[in-house]
């Protein structure tokens, strides 16, 4: 076991370092530590201008092959980008759907035209793309999907018709990828199509979903008849469960520790208060707040574990099938703490009507941690059965 | 990065759960823990001589394997699956430990060479109702011309009663905190001292009370200068401190594995109870405490490697040590105390293990600091300093 990196990938991080402070200034400064999970409505046109620039320096999609427009950046460097990105406060990516799903989805499966038509797009910080997969009817339960794709034999173009939900930033994004069901008659995971939609047309009709924090991360978004041309299907018809399937697989957990990195941010900021306010002084929270500080270690000891590839037994990797759960839960106790150190003053809003303070918008936020992306109900499943071979669910 | 075991280490890793397989049946647990020893000197002799473990980190020079932390806490897990009777924590965890920290060449090429022969040892501290910090050292050393003579009671010292030598921290009379502490090691037969077992409620780990009475020692068993050993200490108990929390690691695998095998047996309402949620959100639970531990206690076993080698990242050993108990604590105690649940009925039982991983949880959540301790250790460190 080593646990420093090698010199060549602390050479990577001086270059990623002073390329952020000569950048991440000026003009950007308002957007620092902005536009994370939670407060992604915010700066929106700031950000998108951002992704330019990032594009200028040749950060945007280091993961991608040179071909592609990449650096072909190593899974540790990759890592190292991430967390030096979230400790500048370099403020949530506008174009992480594009750069983190979308263009490997493209790259593993798409048609050459494809890649030449949509990856320099959001290589260049210029295309932002959304995720069409959840439906009203289709949560967990991703399969059970309603929307319908018809190819029109006269116009040879696909015509898409349903609603997806839960789409984030879908009012800022020129492209969608969307799952729809290409034979009317399959279930489940047969008969799916992969999808290429663009935004700006008369069939696409977005509607912000207002959260409990009073802001609007996430939409609805209504297809009817939506013209999508008859080559931006990914992969044949009836491949789209396989295709979608990949694409998960492409997060690797290599943004991991910019999210820990963001989490530190929080911590740190509760920690000062607790300081300020005579909370450190509570044997209780005093208790907590380590308990917090050993959580937030722990969850960066099992992403270098995770990412030094291979579990004990050199295949399953337990300690990545955990990770989601693990990190959803510390979240949402995080944003409890928060609240209980700041003690009374956590009920007083500091802007009316409704204008949460991060650490109050982070605290409300965080219920959301334990559901999206597999809820920890269905992250228990997945790990008694996968990991732990228990028997399946009956599935109905 | 390589956070992950290299080939040697998991064949280490690898034949110790084999041999452990075969000698720490639970037949053999059993039949070693209701003995006032406590262990098979037997067995205890194939694992000092055949296998090697107790010199696997004593350096070559003194007879050792030469091998590093991580080696170590590999094994440890593994002894930790199998509740493993024997003074290899004592032996190896403490007093080895203690040498290597503290030790002069004498008594490292001395003692060191004894124990990688086959000889057990220990480390006693703490007084009667202590906490494992400095205020527990209470028993005194007075200076005698060219030697000292050493007074007071130890309590809660691992195989006090059977180890062949003793590693003991006094303190001057009018000292208090980490003023004035001190480390001797000596031969456990040395006169005036007296040891006697203490029933524990984990049978599968023996402690002992050790009284000096007026014990006359040499100038030469003093470890480092007399009066300033706390820093030497405070670091031994921390590498001591990360040896168990690997073998907590083992305790709570073993407890979810065996939980997971009953209840994927044990058939009700027609079916297997591992097919209900109810059962498997459960276990699933302690596959994520399991893993989450096992990451904590392997950092902080390759921290402890740099703190003996005295690399710039060992200076994290007390952190990382405290972040590991705490975490490993809490994981084995919830595992172990799940398994009893998801065993039903027979897991109050005598008969089935799942009981003795319970006590062993409890038994090394207390030994060097439970998780509150540690969380407080780690709480000064966060919220008590200058300005953050």
């Amino acid at each position: 076991m080593k646990l420093s990196f090698s010199p060549e990938d602390e050479l990577f991080r001086e270059e990623v370092v002073s390329w952020l402070a000569d950048n991440l200034c000026g003009e950007f400064e308002p957007i620092r530590f902005r536009g994370g999970p939670g407060d992604e409505h915010s700066f929106v046109e700031e950000r998108k201008a951002w992704e330019q620039k990032l594009a200028e320096g040749g950060w945007t999609c280091i993961g991608w092959p040179k071909q592609h427009g990449g650096r072909a950046a190593t899974v540790e460097q990759q890592v190292i980008f991430n967390e030096e990105y979230a400790r500048a406060g370099g403020p949530g990516r506008m174009g992480h759907i594009g750069e983190t799903l979308m263009g490997p989805t493209l790259i593993a499966f798409g048609s050459d035209a494809q890649r030449e038509r949509y990856l320099p797009g959001i290589r260049a910080g210029r295309e932002f793309w959304c995720q069409g997969y959840s439906e009203p009817s289709a949560g967990s339960d991703l399969a059970n999907v309603k929307t319908r794709a018809r190819l029109d034999e006269n116009t040879g173009e696909w015509r898409i018709n349903g609603q997806k939900v839960w789409t984030s930033l879908a009012h800022e994004s020129q492209y969608v990828f969307v799952i729809a069901r290409t034979d009317p008659e399959s279930v489940a995971h047969k008969g799916l199509g992969f999808f290429l939609v663009a935004m700006d047309q008369p069939g696409v009709t977005v509607r912000p979903i207002e959260q409990l924090t009073g802001t609007s991360e996430f939409n609805e978004v209504f297809f009817d008849d939506a013209v999508c041309a008859a080559d931006d299907i990914v992969g044949a018809p009836g491949e789209g469960w396989k295709v979608a399937m990949g694409l998960l697989g492409f997060e690797r957990g290599v943004s991991t520790l910019g999210q820990q990195m963001l989490f530190q941010n929080e911590l740190d900021e509760i920690v000062r208060v607790a300081r300020a306010n005579g909370a450190a002084r509570d044997p209780a929270l005093r208790q907590r707040i380590a308990e917090a500080h050993i959580g937030l270690r722990i969850m960066r000891f099992n992403s270098m574990r995770m990412l030094s590839g291979g579990g004990d037994d050199g295949s399953l990797q337990k300690e990545a099938m955990i990770y989601k759960l693990y990190w959803s839960s510390w979240h949402r106790n995080l944003g409890k703490l928060a609240m209980d150190v700041l003690g009374a003053e956590s009920e007083i809003v500091p802007e009316a009507p409704y204008g949460l303070s991060r650490l109050q918008s982070m605290y409300l936020f965080t219920r959301a941690d334990t559901i999206y992306g597999g809820t920890n109900q269905i992250q228990r499943n997945i790990i008694a059965e996968r990991a732990l071979g228990m028997p399946r669910e009956p599935r109905g | 990065m390589e956070f992950r075991f290299t080939e040697e280490q998991q064949m280490i890793r690898d034949t110790a759960e084999a041999f452990l397989a075969e000698v720490s049946t639970p037949a053999a647990v059993r039949e070693a823990m209701v003995t006032e020893r406590g262990y098979s000197e037997a067995l205890w002799q194939q694992i000092s001589q055949e296998m090697m473990w107790p010199a696997l980190h004593i350096p070559e020079a003194f007879g050792g394997l030469g091998l590093g932390f991580v080696e170590l806490a590999a094994m440890q897990e593994q002894m930790g699956r199998t509740l493993l009777c024997a003074p290899f924590l004592s032996t190896v965890g403490f007093a080895v430990n203690a040498l290597l920290v503290a030790g002069s060449e004498a008594q490292q090429s001395h003692y060191l060479g004894e124990i990688a022969s086959g000889k057990t040892a220990t480390l006693a501290f703490m007084a009667p109702g202590s906490r494992p910090d400095a205020d527990a050292i209470q028993a005194t050393c007075a200076a005698d011309g060219d030697g000292f003579r050493l007074n007071g009671e130890y309590r809660y010292v691992l195989d006090g009663h059977t180890a062949d030598i003793l590693v003991l921290a006094v303190r001057d009379p009018d000292s208090a905190g980490t003023e004035g502490v001190s480390l001797f090691v000596l031969p456990s037969d040395t006169a005036g001292i007296s040891r006697q077992w203490l029933p524990t409620m984990d049978q599968t780990r023996k402690q002992a009370r050790i009284v000096l009475d007026n014990v006359r020692v040499e100038g030469d068993a003093c470890m480092g200068a007399p009066g300033q050993a706390w820093p030497a200490l405070a670091k031994i108990l921390d590498l001591a401190t990360v040896a168990l929390a690997a073998e907590q690691v083992g305790v709570a695998q073993q407890s979810l594995d065996s939980s997971v095998a009953y209840t994927t047996e044990r058939v009700q309402f027609g079916r297997t109870i591992a097919s209900y949620q109810a059962i498997k959100h459960k276990a699933a639970d302690m596959m994520l405490k399991v893993e989450a531990a096992r990451s904590a206690a392997y950092y902080a076993a390759c921290i402890a490697d740099e703190a003996l080698a005295g690399r710039p990242l060992g200076s994290g050993l007390a952190e990382a040590a405290s972040i590991a108990k705490a975490y490993c604590s809490e994981a084995a105690f919830f595992n172990a105390g799940s398994g009893i649940q998801l065993h039903g009925g027979v897991g109050i039982t005598a008969e089935y293990d799942i009981q003795l991983y319970f006590k062993r949880a409890k038994s090394t959540e207390t030994l060097l600091g439970d998780a509150a301790w540690h969380r407080e250790r780690l709480a000064r460190q966060l919220l008590d300093g200058g300005v953050a």
